[in-house]
């Protein structure tokens, strides 16, 4: 009994006790704060997973190549995010908490991204992670995000063939991009025969698989040749000789990263006019165009989602904003557009959610629409990929794009689509 | 300072030669000390296995001593050995992750996804072995080991060597990688093998599972340094360096040079091999951006860093490369090439021997001289200048 009393005494005195007393006895200061203080909802309700969620901020990932090849690509998509990221901050951020960003470079290194993705996710506790590019760079990341049920956004147009419950596909898959973009060459231009080249991996080898059923089955013309170059390859005068003496209607072309530039100067040095000769690729951008230089690649059409020169509110908002954060001279692809779209998707499946834990969040992402996009308006699938429309622009000597056709409806993705595979 | 030729005979009435130097025990004892207690209870989860990963490329640069430092082959190829084991690994991982269930939504099931979307419709008769275990720990060994006996027969018995070898090395792993990048449905492409999952039925993605694999990892590279330490201490060790400063001496005693070099460089491999396996293991999965010409030379930096001479210094100079390249991209995320390369050129410029100098200059000489001091009657014979084992340079 004795003993009893004597450990009540200690407990009264104990520094935990006093300090919780004191912690108490502030509360009443609480109500003497600003009313907006209280927009907030408590950390303990919307954070139920342990993630980097404090009362004033909450941490997200961006996971891009700022080194190595493909720098040149990621770059723009790290300066979207992070432009949205501040707006979505000057706006007042996401439930009331500002985004704090902590930023991993893949270092254009497959097993890096895994490596990076590990950290943001175990160590910085990311509540998402806007990054990857590259679909092998996705692939080595995205057994790290399910094993950890983390949230990524992936910014890239890229081959299908995957839906996973923990990334939500900001850019267009294979089918989304192709069979519109062939349809209206096929109207337009009459095609009858069709060439494919691409580089060698899988994204141009699925992407080919997809057109050619597309070609043959559907629209019932032929293709009468598909080549393939290794990443990097810079001497294409075989295939080039090749397109002389078969004569396809249309070059189609998935050629990627520093290859453009070669392939698209032997081609105008072969003398092979684009303005007569058609050729579509669906691997060219603003940002391509940069490297190639306007008057190497004017004449060709390339089919995206977005193109810079896109005349809609969001976009002639969109694009004096990027220019003025990150330079005049700054181009905007596709995917820099696509990267954009990624912490505005998040943010409002987050406040749909009224949570940020990643279950809740995926839960609340079907179905949201975007309508401030700058490609226009999104809608995300249940599938985790996004509703958009098909674009086909020329290329103009200036380095930017004239779109001269728009899909009417948008067009629904689907990563596995039937009868293409 | 006493004669070397004093010394010299000395050393070897009354060392005769042991298995290790006391000072090299304490090495081993203090490499096994931090890899085995003092980096698992500093680290959580994530950084150990980290470190577990950088363990990997240590059994790389470990062959690289033996090979480039102590037979003075220098392989600028290494990566090939390593993603050949790696590959060798992932091929059975992939075959037990692509179970008919797993993949019931392709159009063939029960084969890797990669195959599938590839259009192939059958398991590549190549693959087939992979569905055994003991076969695939077999062959992690053997597929890279047999290569590498093909290359170095081929060029050491026509008398290629030098900057010729270290070249054509270079191309083989050039080749591979355009090889395995070309054929992706029979290998995955650019993109490797990935999304790995169990070991016969037991799941290598959980902290628990990589905390075992981190201590194995360990436990078999504390047993390629000893397998090395023997390899350096017996006969063939001394032939090998004697190969190394004066070929045609060895050539015409009656040696077969090339058996020598073959039987080196195979052991560079076999080491290469069990560090690509264990990458697999421990990371996930396994891609050609191992296979190829960067990371080869990269594996080089490592053995250079820690001094090419020292079985120890291999693993330390391993684990502070890698641990600047994590430390620092984490920290500056745009210019951290820099540091690293700052890194590479101060330790070249400043100890041209590597970690392995720095120790065997400033840290050994101090602890001989306290043992000689314990010890007064009779002193043990490691003098300043002459590295353990190793003639000096």
């Amino acid at each position: 009994m004795a003993k009893d009393t004597r450990d009540t005494e200690t407990g009264l005195g104990s520094p935990l006790r006093r300090k919780l007393l004191m912690g108490l006895a502030g509360v009443p200061a609480l109500a003497m704060m600003p009313r907006g203080a209280f927009a907030a909802p408590p950390t303990s309700a919307v954070n139920t997973t342990g993630l980097a969620v404090t009362d004033t901020e909450v941490t997200v990932g961006i996971l891009h190549s700022a080194t190595g090849t493909m720098a040149i690509s990621e770059t723009g998509s790290i300066q979207a995010e992070k432009l949205a990221i501040e707006q979505i901050n000057a706006a007042g951020g996401v439930l009331g908490r500002k985004i704090k960003i902590i930023q991993e470079d893949g270092a254009s290194d497959w097993p890096t991204f895994a490596e990076k993705a590990k950290k943001l996710l175990v160590n910085d506790k990311c509540a998402s992670v806007m990054g990857c590019w590259t679909s092998a760079s996705r692939k080595a990341a995205l057994p790290v995000f399910e094993q950890y049920n983390g949230l990524l956004y992936y910014p890239t147009f890229y081959e299908g063939l995957e839906q996973s419950k923990n990334v939500i596909y900001t850019g267009q898959e294979a089918t989304q991009q192709i069979l519109e973009s062939l349809n209206w060459v096929a109207k337009e231009k009459g095609a009858k025969s069709f060439f494919m080249i691409g580089s060698d991996y899988i994204w141009p080898r699925t992407s080919n698989k997809i057109a050619r059923k597309h070609i043959e089955n559907v629209l019932k013309t032929k293709v009468v040749g598909e080549e393939y170059f290794p990443l990097g390859h810079t001497q294409f005068n075989s295939v080039i000789n090749k397109l002389k003496l078969t004569k396809p209607d249309v070059i189609f072309t998935d050629v990627v990263g520093g290859s453009n530039v070669a392939f698209y100067k032997q081609l105008k040095a072969a003398g092979i006019d684009l303005s007569k000769q058609t050729l579509l690729t669906i691997s060219v951008t603003e940002d391509e165009i940069d490297g190639i230089g306007g008057e190497n690649i004017a004449g060709a059409y390339s089919c995206m989602k977005y193109f810079q020169s896109l005349k809609n509110p969001n976009n002639e908002k969109f694009v004096p904003a990027f220019k003025k954060m990150w330079g005049e001279k700054t181009v905007i692809g596709d995917v820099t557009q696509a990267a954009y779209l990624g912490p505005f998707l998040w943010k409002m499946a987050v406040e749909k959610a009224g949570s940020f834990d990643v279950d809740k969040v995926v839960a609340a992402s079907p179905g949201l629409e975007f309508k401030e996009a700058p490609e226009g308006y999104v809608k995300i699938h249940p599938n985790h990929h996004l509703w958009s429309k098909t674009r086909v622009a020329r290329a103009k000597t200036d380095g930017q794009f004239e779109v001269v056709y728009e899909s009417p409806e948008l067009i629904e993705p689907n990563p596995f689509p039937k009868g293409y595979q | 300072m006493t004669n070397p030729v004093q010394t010299l005979s000395k050393s070897l009435t009354v060392n005769d030669n042991p298995f290790m130097k006391p000072v090299e025990w304490l090495s081993l004892l203090l490499l096994a000390g931090v890899i085995l207690v003092v980096l698992p209870l500093a680290l959580d989860a994530f950084r150990l296995n980290l470190v577990g990963k950088y363990l990997t490329y240590a059994f790389v640069a470990l062959g690289l001593v033996i090979c480039w430092g102590y037979a003075g082959i220098l392989s600028l190829g290494q990566g090939v050995f390593f993603g050949l084991g790696g590959y060798c690994m992932a091929m059975y991982l992939k075959l037990e992750a692509s179970s008919v269930e797993n993949t019931k939504i392709q159009s063939t099931p029960g084969i890797p996804d990669f195959m599938d979307w590839n259009q192939i419709t059958a398991l590549p008769w190549f693959w087939t072995p992979f569905k055994s275990l003991p076969l695939t720990l077999l062959l992690v060994i053997a597929v890279p080991v047999a290569f590498a006996f093909i290359i170095s027969v081929a060029m050491f018995k026509r008398r290629v060597g030098g900057t010729y070898f270290a070249i054509i090395t270079q191309a083989i792993a050039a080749i591979l990688t355009i090889l395995i990048v070309g054929q992706q449905g029979f290998t995955g492409g650019i993109n490797g093998i990935t999304d790995l999952r169990t070991l016969n039925g037991w799941d290598i993605r959980t902290d628990h599972a990589k905390f075992i694999l981190y201590f194995v990892n360990g436990g078999l590279l504390i047993g390629c340094i000893l397998l090395a330490q023997y390899v350096k201490k017996s006969k063939l060790g001394r032939i090998l360096v004697a190969m190394r400063d004066k070929e045609d001496r060895v050539r015409f005693s009656g040696y077969s040079v090339a058996g020598f070099k073959v039987f080196a460089f195979c052991l560079a491999a076999a080491f290469a091999a069990i560090g690509g396996a264990m990458f697999t293991l421990q990371v996930g999965f396994m891609s050609p951006s191992f296979v190829g010409i960067v990371p080869s030379i990269e594996m080089v930096i490592y053995a250079a860093v820690g001094g090419r001479l020292s079985l120890f210094g291999a693993v330390w100079g391993t684990l502070l490369v890698n641990f600047a390249k994590t430390s620092f991209s984490e920290s500056f995320p745009d210019l951290w090439l820099f540091g690293l390369g700052a890194l590479f050129i101060a330790v070249v410029l400043a100890f041209p021997n590597g970690l392995a100098g720095i120790w065997r200059e400033h840290i050994e000489p101090r602890l001989t001289r306290r043992a000689k001091s314990l010890r007064p009657p009779e002193p043990i014979a490691v003098p300043r200048g002459v590295p353990h084992g190793a003639p000096a340079e």
